[in-house]
C-alpha cells in the first residue's frame, strides 16, 4: 500500500478545503470499500480525509414532505430509522440485504453510493481494465461475466453497480447533495451516475473534489407499499445477481402508481421507466406484469453467460409486484 | 510539505488507553495483534469477508481489518479480551462453552463479540433481511433461528460449527433477556 496523509474533518467546508480538489486524496467514510482497494492496490490515495465526524449523520423531515438523509448516517442507522421503515421500507430491506451486520455499522450512504464495481478483473490489478485503467481493454466481455450487465453496457465495460440501497434510492427519485469549494449543488439519482459509453472510468456527476452531503427523498406515498428482493447465490452475505425494488399502489383493480428499479444489472442503479409506463393504468395482473417486465428487459444485451438475468429479472419482476398487488388488496 | 504518513495516537481498548505511533496503512486488526499483543481478535481474510476479526467499536460491531487504527482514534473499542467482567465470562461466552459453540475456536472471539451486539441490535428493535415485515407497527421481530442466522451471516466457520452457534446466540439471548 502507498504511504499516506490522514487528515479528520469536523465541518463540511473544512472537509471540502482538506481535500482541496486534489486528485490524488480521497474522503473517507466507513473505508469498507476504499481500504479494502487501498489494499489491492486499486486505489493509490496520498491523502485520505475522514468525514465520519462531520455533522451529516442524521435522517430528519424534509421540506416539502419527504427525508433528508445525511451522507456520514450508516447504513445501519438508515435501516434502523423508524420513518425509513414506515414510509420508505423497500429501502430498509435494500440496506438490510447488503453486506453484513459489522460493514453495515461501518459503512456510510455518502460511500455506499461512491463503492466500486465489484467485476474480478477491476480488483486484479494485474489484469487490463478499462475502468480502472483507461484505454487497456476489458477482459470481461470475452472472460469471466457470469454476473456482469445485460442493460446499459458498452463494449468498454459490462461491470455493474453492486449497491443495493442505490436501488431503492433509484425507484423513490432521490436526489443527491453535494458540497464544493464553490458551495451546494444537487442531481438528481437518475443523472448521478453517468452512462458508460467509452468513457467507464468516469462514473459519476460529481464535480472533482466534491463532498456528498445527503440523500434527499421525495414525499412518494405508493413506497409505503414497497419491498425489495435480492437474489444471490447463496442465502445471505453476497452480493446481487439481480435485484427489484418495486412499489405499487392499485385502485379499483388498476395500477394507479408503480414504482420499478432494477439492481445488478447495470452499471447503475436500473429505473425502469419503460416498465412503469406499460403499467401506469392497466389492470394489476401477473400478465401485465410480465408484460412490463419484458418491455424494459427489451434492451438487454446478454453476454454468452449472464443471458439467465434477463430470464430471473422477468421472474422477480412478476413475483414481487405480485406479492405487493395482493397485500394493496388486503 | 506532503503530509506525514504516520501519527502518535492514544487508542482506547477495554477501558485502557494506549498511546503509540503508527503508520497510517496500519489497520486497528494489526495494531492490536502486532502492537498491544491483544491477539484475541483473529484475522481471516483480511478483505472484510469472514468476521473473524470482529470487535464492538462504541459498542458497535464492525471488522478490525477494514478500519485504520487512525481513524479508531477517539473511539471505545472493546475486543474478546474485554467481554467478560473480571472471572465472569460474558454471557454469550459462557453459552458458546456450555453449546460447544466452535471446533477449532479460529473464528470464534469473532463469532463472539458478533453475538453480543447481535443480541443488543434486536433488542433495540433493528429489522434484519429475514424480517418478513420491517415496519415499526409489525413490532419487534422474534429473535428465531432464521433471524439468528442472518444476523450471524457476517461471521463464518470454516469448520461448520453453525448449528451450535446458533443455538447458543439464542440461549444467551434468553438468559440475558431473563436477567434484564
Ligand atoms: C465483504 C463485503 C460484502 C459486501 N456486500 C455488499 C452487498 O451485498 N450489497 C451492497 O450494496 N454493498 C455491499 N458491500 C459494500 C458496502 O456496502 C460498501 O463498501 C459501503 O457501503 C461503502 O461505504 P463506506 O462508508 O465504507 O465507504 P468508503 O469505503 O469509506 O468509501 C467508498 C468511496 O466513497 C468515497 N466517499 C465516502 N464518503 C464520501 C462522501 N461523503 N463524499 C464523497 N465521497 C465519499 C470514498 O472516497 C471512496 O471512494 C460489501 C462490502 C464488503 C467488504
Ligand atoms: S467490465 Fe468494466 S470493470 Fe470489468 S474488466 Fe471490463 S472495463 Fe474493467
Ligand atoms: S479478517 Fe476481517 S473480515 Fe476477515
Ligand atoms: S470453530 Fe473453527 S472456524 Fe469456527
Amino acid at each position: 500500500m502507498r504511504e499516506f496523509g490522514y487528515r479528520r474533518a469536523h465541518d463540511v467546508s473544512g472537509a471540502v478545503a482538506l481535500l482541496d480538489g486534489d486528485p490524488d486524496a480521497r474522503f473517507l467514510g466507513g473505508g469498507t470499500n476504499l481500504v479494502d482497494l487501498m489494499k489491492t492496490g486499486v486505489e493509490r490515495p496520498a491523502l485520505l480525509v475522514d468525514v465520519r465526524e462531520l455533522p451529516l449523520d442524521r435522517v430528519e423531515p424534509a421540506a416539502g414532505g419527504g427525508l433528508r438523509i445525511g451522507a456520514t448516517v450508516t447504513n445501519s442507522d438508515l435501516a434502523a430509522h423508524p420513518e425509513v421503515r414506515r414510509r420508505y421500507p423497500a429501502l430498509a430491506q435494500a440496506v438490510l440485504a447488503g453486506a453484513s451486520g459489522q460493514l453495515r455499522n461501518m459503512a456510510t450512504v455518502g460511500g455506499n453510493l461512491l463503492q466500486r464495481t465489484r467485476c474480478g478483473y477491476f480488483a486484479d490489478v494485474h489484469s487490463p481494465c478499462n475502468k480502472r485503467a483507461p484505454g487497456t481493454g476489458c477482459p470481461a466481455v470475452t472472460g469471466e461475466h457470469h454476473n456482469h450487465a445485460v442493460l446499459g453496457a458498452s463494449g468498454h465495460c459490462v461491470a455493474t453497480h453492486p449497491s443495493d440501497m442505490g436501488v431503492a434510492l433509484a425507484a423513490f427519485d432521490a436526489v443527491v447533495s453535494y458540497e464544493t469549494a464553490d458551495g451546494p449543488g444537487e442531481v438528481p439519482l437518475a443523472d448521478f451516475y453517468l452512462p458508460v459509453g467509452e468513457t467507464p472510468h468516469r462514473e459519476t456527476a460529481l464535480p472533482p473534489g466534491a463532498l456528498i452531503t445527503g440523500v434527499t427523498l421525495p414525499p412518494v406515498p405508493t413506497a409505503a407499499n414497497s419491498r425489495y428482493r435480492k437474489v444471490r447465490e447463496r442465502a445471505s452475505y453476497a452480493f446481487a445477481i439481480g435485484s427489484v425494488a418495486a412499489a405499487l399502489d392499485v385502485r379499483d383493480g388498476l395500477v394507479h402508481d408503480v414504482r420499478l428499479a432494477f439492481g445488478a444489472v447495470a452499471s447503475r442503479p436500473w429505473r425502469a421507466r419503460a416498465a412503469e409506463r406499460v403499467l401506469t393504468g392497466a389492470p394489476a395482473n401477473a400478465e401485465n406484469f410480465a408484460a412490463a417486465a419484458d418491455a424494459e428487459l427489451a434492451a438487454a444485451r446478454p453476454l454468452p453467460h449472464n443471458g439467465y438475468k434477463v430470464t430471473l429479472m422477468r421472474n422477480l419482476v412478476v413475483a414481487v409486484l405480485s406479492e405487493l398487488a395482493e397485500e394493496a388488496a388486503r | 510539505m506532503p503530509p506525514s504518513t504516520s501519527s502518535e495516537l492514544t487508542l482506547s481498548v477495554n477501558g485502557e488507553k494506549y498511546t503509540l505511533t503508527v503508520d497510517h496503512r496500519t489497520t486497528l486488526l494489526d495494531a492490536l495483534r502486532e502492537r498491544l499483543d491483544l491477539t484475541g481478535t483473529k484475522k481471516g481474510c483480511d478483505q472484510g469477508q469472514c468476521g473473524a476479526c470482529t470487535v464492538l467499536v462504541d459498542g458497535r460491531r464492525s471488522v478490525s481489518c477494514l478500519q485504520l487504527a487512525v481513524a479508531a482514534e477517539g473511539r471505545e473499542i472493546t475486543t474478546i479480551e474485554g467481554v467478560a467482567s473480571g472471572d465472569r465470562l460474558h454471557p454469550v461466552q459462557q453459552a458458546f462453552l456450555d453449546l460447544d459453540g466452535f471446533q477449532c475456536g479460529y473464528c470464534t472471539p469473532g463469532q463472539i463479540c458478533s453475538a453480543i451486539a447481535v443480541i443488543e441490535e434486536h433488542a433495540a428493535g433493528w429489522p434484519s433481511a429475514a424480517t418478513g415485515d420491517v415496519r415499526p407497527e409489525a413490532g419487534p421481530p422474534a429473535l428465531t433461528p432464521e433471524e439468528i442466522r442472518e444476523r450471524m451471516s457476517g461471521n463464518l466457520c470454516r469448520c461448520g460449527a453453525y448449528v451450535s452457534i446458533v443455538q447458543a446466540v439464542a440461549r444467551a439471548a434468553e438468559s440475558e433477556g431473563a436477567a434484564a
